[in-house]
């Protein structure tokens, strides 16, 4: 429908499309309305009231996130009536509010505490109506605290957990001065079907989801000499820390995080990069392995295979198609691979006891602290990873050690572990792991880069929630000859509703994919539960962009090329899918109920 | 000497025509015809918005679309209104035709009857009608498929598009308007919902023709109207009235002869204190649903209003802040006065929220707690605070 | 939970399995079990491929559908303006001290359940209650004794 729509917004004159609210049509002409419960990535549910405007001839006023525009409409954004209305709404949000805004972690970037200073509110227009047992916080998770105390009932989460990530862990219950926001029978976050993704707490205006934070134990860690602390940092963390720190959106930040790290005390700074890129070898021979069982063997095997690094989509599939998981790659993702062998390749390089490492992990990401304490994740023999930090937590830490972050000259990441390439970078935005394992396997194969320029694989990049691509392998290896002729057909999902297509999918038996890149979160782990809030489509590629710049100014940008995954092979683990690739870098997965 | 208030006896009148003879008789003449007898006969709906009945039909005659959906609002959850269940129970004949005059009207071919749980006890009864309904439906030709859908108790349910959510089988919260059911309504269909006094009378309005209905009412309120009548009087019970009376004349015919108040319009409504029954018109906007609760000197306005408020907090749905968290504020502020904890001039402040309410709300519920309470706080205020 | 699961299972194929049909099975299952247990509610969610906690949240919005536990007998006495004007207070104290529970109580035998519930629209005939599905108007103590003298002698 694309009739055109005019009305007057404080006497200015605006033509929106048909179907457009009224608050979309303000912001045309940059008149800015006051919002809670709407967020872009979300539908409508016009149930904050804060944005209210006046629509002359109406008695009341009306929503104007939730009302379109119509033709002739006269609207008055800011009027005396307008201002005490949302003052009002305000004040009966802070009355049901825990306002103590200085033990809380959203403070300053709270959407509630910024308007509530706009329109002046304090605590004694109302009196408390916030009940005790909201005061109760939920810290049962490994991944996602629940503060209801903080609530203002927006149902942003309870919309972005159906909506966007068709999981519906959140719901609304009871009704009335009862409504909340809460779980199946109010049941603790660790005892649902929640896949741990974060992307409630990414969306939520206030405090009242927010990651369960570890950094206290990780300074005690570095405080005590005895132990040996490391850290490695995912790709996605370089390109949104500085968001934390006063850059602009889309800065990448990471030599100045290394030096950061390094001095903070950190002894050893690394790069979860390069189990990135070894990640592509163990993966790229898993699937291989799989094409070749198939076409030379004859032998049925789990087709497409489906990516595993990330950690909210492996709770997703295994609560959600738990007989399903055969599709699996059986490795771990680049945080539990990069923790194995901290715990036994590093420190027997090093000359280190593992039992005096702490190896900590900063990701973009609140799935990977629930990952990080899964009982399989033991395999070194200790736990693998004993802490893992989002970026916001990161952030917060560099704050407080009192540093100049933009002062801090760049430096590079420690070896070993320390070496990455432009095909592991970009494991940050969705179609990154799949292009990175692209340009390896096509290489692998037929022994030419992949035939693209730069090396860049345009298909398979971009936020469209599901993208589909192929390639066709063509005087191959004799090593590969069972590939010639073979188009390869490979699909990429971020946003676990997505990934929910893809599964029905291979549950119908007509997936025509041979390799599908899952991430739980969209635009990948640039837009993870763990970054900095907000997010939005336009911060998700302001972040994919400076992740492809990243991977432009690498030298190296291919994963077998990283001199450090060659060294391992060639010292360590001899052979992908090796004994010790099997026992270190590679996992099962379990059965969770679905409902 | 005010006038008695006029009884009138449209509704419940015997009518002695054979079952379903309306639907037949109706089903003779053309559809714009009984259509132009609707709007004509200026009935309005008996639920609360009091939109005209007969341009809600007609706009859903000119949805495009094969499904159609007639839903017949019988969630009658204002407290101090029971008429839809008397209605229910002594002529359900009346409102299955008129439901089933709006399904032909419009082409609709799926209708439910939304009974509140409250009532379930009607369900075995108006099932044993809707079965006589069927024999004679299909005797015409109607393809008309009625069910009975039992509410799960909840006041807002009674807001049309709560009421639809529910059927969907989601929590009964309203929905931003437009889209109106009307264009979008169950399952996403084209849906008349008409509280089931506006069904009956519709039906009546075919039987008698519109001529004969406007000789009731007022330019604006046309025909009769039934009252719930409940609290200090000796005459408790439905009554069907022309509208257009005063609340005195109402309230000599219907009091005890000590009436302090009178509730018009449910909680939703106003509390008209005796100050004013000359001047107060039933029927001026302020009907809603027909009830009205009596209270005479021995009862604390003080106790109504918290009991009012105390209905407000629990049947606000909760998805709206002003009324959410408005309802809670309004109860614990009276609280508060009347404790002392409080200054009388906190009632001010109330009242002004109150108004904040009315603005803001996303539905009619929020929309109307200001009615209630401000009539009680403003003509009743000693009692508030001492 | 056999029995639960077979009752869901019968209920299911008479309402169906679409989102529309929730309400339905839910009051299908109270009617039998007097409220939602967890496993009721987990095996509809199963039934009807939504989540569980789309299932509790939408139970819990309605007053008649109990996610506490609930004895057989659910007693709901009508608390609105008019019969508390008639002497509701009273009913309910007369109700709490025959059946030995207060409001929001269930009987230690799982007989009676003690609630307060918004207009049952009985308004010209209170102080009114409802017990399950039937009513009962014009309530004194003497009738309330009466009444659940019935009830508890079991000749209801």
């Amino acid at each position: 429908m694309a009739n055109n729509i005019t009305l007057t917004i404080d006497g200015h004159q605006v033509t929106v499309d048909h179907g457009t609210s009224i608050l979309d049509a303000a912001k045309k002409i940059n008149i800015k309305i006051p919002t809670l419960c709407h967020h872009e990535d979300l539908c409508v549910a016009g149930n904050c009231r804060i944005c209210v405007v006046e629509q002359v001839g109406k008695q009341t006023l009306t929503a104007s996130c939730a009302t379109p525009a119509d033709n002739g409409m006269i609207i008055l954004t800011s009027s005396p009536k307008i201002r005490r209305a949302r003052k009002d709404i305000m004040a009966l949000l802070v009355s049901e509010h825990n306002t103590q805004c200085t033990t809380c972690y959203r403070s300053t970037n709270c959407e509630l505490q910024i308007l509530s200073a706009e329109y002046n509110v304090d605590n004694s227009i109302y009196m408390s109506v916030l009940k005790d047992g909201d005061c109760k916080i939920d810290k049962a998770s490994w991944s996602v605290e629940k503060d209801n105390s903080k609530c203002i009932r927006c149902q942003r989460c309870v919309r972005t957990c159906a909506e966007i990530q068709h999981v519906n862990a959140l719901a609304v219950t009871e009704r009335g001065k009862d409504m909340k926001i809460s779980t199946f029978m109010h049941l603790p976050m660790n005892e649902i079907v929640c896949t741990n993704c974060g992307q409630c707490i990414t969306h939520c205006p206030t405090g009242a989801l927010t990651e369960r934070r570890y950094y206290d134990e990780i300074w005690a860690a570095i405080d005590d000499p005895k132990k040996h602390v490391i850290i490695n940092t995912a790709p996605a963390v370089r390109v949104a820390l500085g968001e934390m720190l006063g850059y602009p959106v889309g800065t990448r930040v990471t030599g100045k995080m290394v030096t950061a790290l390094k001095q903070m005390g950190f002894n050893s700074v690394l790069d979860t990069d390069f189990t990135a890129d070894l990640t592509i070898i163990e993966e790229g021979t898993e699937l291989l392995g799989r094409l070749k069982d198939a076409l030379v063997h004859k032998k049925q095997v789990s087709l497409p295979m489906i990516t595993s690094c990330s950690p909210g989509w492996i709770k997703f599939i295994e609560h959600m198609y738990p007989e399903h998981l055969g599709h699996l790659s059986s490795c771990k993702s680049p945080q539990q691979m990069f923790g194995a062998l901290a715990k036994t390749y590093y420190a027997e390089k090093m000359g280190i006891d593992p039992a005096s490492i702490v190896s900590v992990a900063a990701m973009p990401c609140a799935a990977k602290k629930f990952e990080a304490n899964r009982p399989e994740m033991r395999d070194s023999g200790f736990q693998d990873i004993d802490a893992g930090l989002t970026t916001r937590e990161l952030g917060y830490m560099i704050k407080q050690s009192g540093l100049n972050f933009q002062d801090l000259e760049n430096n590079s990441f420690d070896t070993i572990m320390g070496e990455s390439t432009g095909a592991a970078v970009i494991f940050g935005a969705t179609g990154g792991v799949m292009e990175a394992a692209l340009r390896t396997a096509y290489f692998l194969i037929t022994g030419r880069n992949v035939p693209f320029e730069n090396l860049n694989i345009m298909p398979v990049r971009g936020l469209e929630g599901i993208k589909a691509a192929s390639i066709k392998f063509e005087k191959c290896l004799p090593e590969y000859s069972f590939l010639e002729g073979v188009e390869a057909k490979v699909a990429i999902a971020h946003g676990l509703k997505n990934a929910r297509v893809i599964m029905d999918q291979i549950v119908a038996g007509t997936s025509p994919y041979h390799f599908v890149e899952v991430m739980a979160c969209p635009g990948g782990c640039i837009g993870g539960g763990g970054q900095p809030i907000p997010t939005t489509n336009e911060i998700r590629q302001k972040r994919i962009d400076a992740t492809y710049a990243e991977d432009m100014g690498k030298p190296i940008r291919m994963s077998h090329e990283n001199p450090e995954v060659a060294q391992i092979y060639a010292e360590y683990l001899k052979v992908p899918l090796g004994e010790k690739s099997h026992h270190l870098l590679h996992t099962k997965y379990r059965k969770r109920n679905r409902y | 000497m005010t006038q008695k208030p006029k009884k009138v006896d449209i509704i419940f009148s015997p009518y002695s025509v054979a079952p379903y003879q309306i639907l037949k008789d109706t089903m003779k003449r053309s559809k714009e015809e009984v259509i132009a007898e609707l709007v004509s006969s200026g009935l309005r709906g008996r639920g609360g918005a009091g939109f005209p009945t007969g341009m809600k039909w007609k706009f859903a005659t000119e949805q495009k679309g094969s499904v159609k959906y007639v839903i017949c609002n019988a969630d009658e959850g204002e407290p101090g209104t029971f008429k839809d269940r008397k209605l229910l129970m002594s002529v359900p004949r009346k409102v299955i035709s008129g439901m089933a005059i709006c399904a032909w009207v419009t082409g609709s071919t799926e209708g439910f009857i939304y009974l509140r749980r409250e009532y379930k006890y009607l369900v075995n009864d108006l099932q044993k009608e809707i079965d006589i309904f069927k024999q004679h439906s299909k005797e015409v030709g109607l393809n008309f498929n009625l069910q009975i859908f039992l509410g799960a108790g909840a006041y807002v349910c009674g807001e049309e598009t709560a009421l639809i959510e529910s059927m969907e089988g989601k929590r009964g919260e309203p929905r931003n308007k437009p889209p109106y059911p009307i264009q979008d309504g169950f399952l996403g269909k084209p849906t008349v919902v008409n509280n089931v006094e506006t069904f009956a009378s519709a039906s009546m309005v075919c039987r008698i023709g519109a001529t004969e209905y406007k000789k009731f009412g007022t330019a604006d309120q046309r025909g009769s109207k039934l009252f719930s009548i409940s609290g200090d009087s000796p005459k408790e019970g439905v009554f069907e009235l022309e509208l257009g009376m005063s609340v005195e004349a109402f309230a000599n015919e219907f009091g005890d002869g000590d009436t302090k108040a009178v509730q018009v319009g449910g909680v939703a409504g106003f509390c008209v204190p005796r100050k004013d029954f000359a001047k107060a018109i039933i029927g001026d906007g302020n009907t809603t649903g027909g009830s009205t609760m009596i209270f005479n000197s021995s009862r604390s306005m003080y106790r109504v209003l918290h009991n009012y408020l105390d209905f407000y907090a629990e049947e606000s749905c909760g998805q709206c802040t002003p009324c959410r968290i408005g309802c809670q504020q309004l109860l614990k502020g009276i609280e508060a006065v009347k404790k002392g904890e409080k200054p009388a001039e906190y009632l001010d402040q109330l009242l002004k929220l109150s108004e904040s309410m009315r603005l803001t709300s996303k539905c009619g519920l929020g929309q109307s707690v200001t009615n209630s309470f401000s009539s009680i706080v403003t003509n009743f205020r000693e009692e508030m605070i001492f | 939970m056999a029995d639960t699961k077979e009752l869901i299972n019968a209920l299911s194929k008479k309402h169906g399995i679409e989102r529309k049909s929730l309400l339905p099975i839910l009051q299908g299952i109270v009617e039998k079990e007097n409220y939602l247990s967890k496993d009721s509610m987990l095996e509809v969610a199963k039934v009807l491929d939504i989540s569980a906690a789309e299932v509790y949240g939408t139970a819990s919005f309605f007053s008649f559908l109990d996610t506490k536990e609930r004895g057989q007998y659910v007693v709901r006495v009508c608390k609105s303006m008019t019969c508390d004007m008639k002497g509701k207070e009273e009913i309910l104290s007369t109700i709490e001290s025959v059946l030995k529970i207060k409001i929001g109580e269930t009987s230690q035998d799982k007989k009676f359940s003690l609630l307060e519930t918004n207009c049952l629209g009985l308004c010209e005939e209170g102080p009114a209650m409802i017990i399950n599905d039937d009513y009962f108007v014009k309530l004194t103590p003497e009738k309330i004794r009466e009444i659940f003298g019935r009830y508890l002698r079991n000749e209801i």
